[in-house]
């Protein structure tokens, strides 16, 4: 079982391969079908704002745990690293129906809502850095 | 990479077998059109059966392709959407209001009737 997955993205076929290599450590790690169906899903809409907006980037994929917290979680965290153009409005982009590319608007508000922590590092002319988290239950 | 799509009498008959990567999501969309058009069909089942994912690209373009049949004069019907499929759809607030949806391909068919009779 592999710990984790690196996955470039620069074609649409990157964005196939890195929702399979996130549905298959999501199954090995213990997950449900439905929670594999989000982090697929999370990873797929990731990396095509990766393939979309700067060309080319990254997917990582990896186990986590948290042993901090009182009960120890283990989980999946999925990182989506680019050097494209930044995001300078990251307001309007986590509201729902807001697109520059004549999508629905769903991308990264939908991340948000099918992981569990999410967070996005962003600079201008500098590329953007989202990271997510869906633990196991 | 290209989907089958199959004539029953008036209608076509699409079961998604393949990861829908973009670009065959797109192909699909035309040749779909263009066989409604070459046939002169009026009623379309698209079965999902064995889709395990749609984000939010490919659920635009299904949305879309059951429009624009729309737009030509035939109805769509998509069937066979996995329970996982979906959550994933509602949680990523994705509703594909407009479209009529049934169990499974039978069921689909039977729609398809009552849409074209009513």
């Amino acid at each position: 079982m592999s710990i984790q997955s690196n996955v470039e993205v620069h074609t649409e076929w990157g964005i196939v391969s890195a929702r399979q290599a996130g549905r298959n450590l999501a199954k090995d790690a213990g997950f449900g079908n439905v929670d594999q169906a989000r982090i697929a899903t999370a990873i797929s809409e990731l990396a095509r704002n990766i393939y979309l907006y700067a060309e080319k980037g990254e997917i990582v994929i990896q186990y986590v745990e948290d042993t901090e917290s009182p009960v120890s979680k283990r989980g999946i965290k999925i990182i989506a690293k680019d050097k494209g153009p930044g995001i300078s409005n990251i307001r309007d982009v986590m509201e729902d129906g807001f697109t520059t590319s004549g999508g629905l608007g769903a991308g990264l508000p939908g991340v948000k809502r099918l992981m569990d922590e999410f967070d996005i590092h962003s600079t201008a002319g500098e590329g953007t850095e989202i990271t997510a988290i869906k633990w196991l239950r | 990479m290209r989907i089958p799509i199959l004539k029953l009498h008036k209608y076509l008959l699409i079961s998604v077998q393949v990861e829908l990567d973009d670009q065959t999501a797109l192909q699909f969309q035309e040749d779909l059109l263009n066989k409604i058009h070459q046939e002169g069909s009026i009623g379309v089942v698209i079965d999902l059966t064995s889709v395990e994912m749609i984000d939010s690209y490919i659920a635009k373009v299904l949305g879309d392709v059951v429009e624009m049949s729309n737009l030509m004069g035939a109805k769509v019907v998509l069937t066979g959407i996995q329970p996982a499929v979906a959550i994933t759809l509602i949680d990523m607030g994705i509703m594909l209001n407009e479209v009529p949806t049934a169990l499974d391909l039978e069921q689909g068919l039977e729609k398809l009737q009552q849409e074209l009779e009513g």
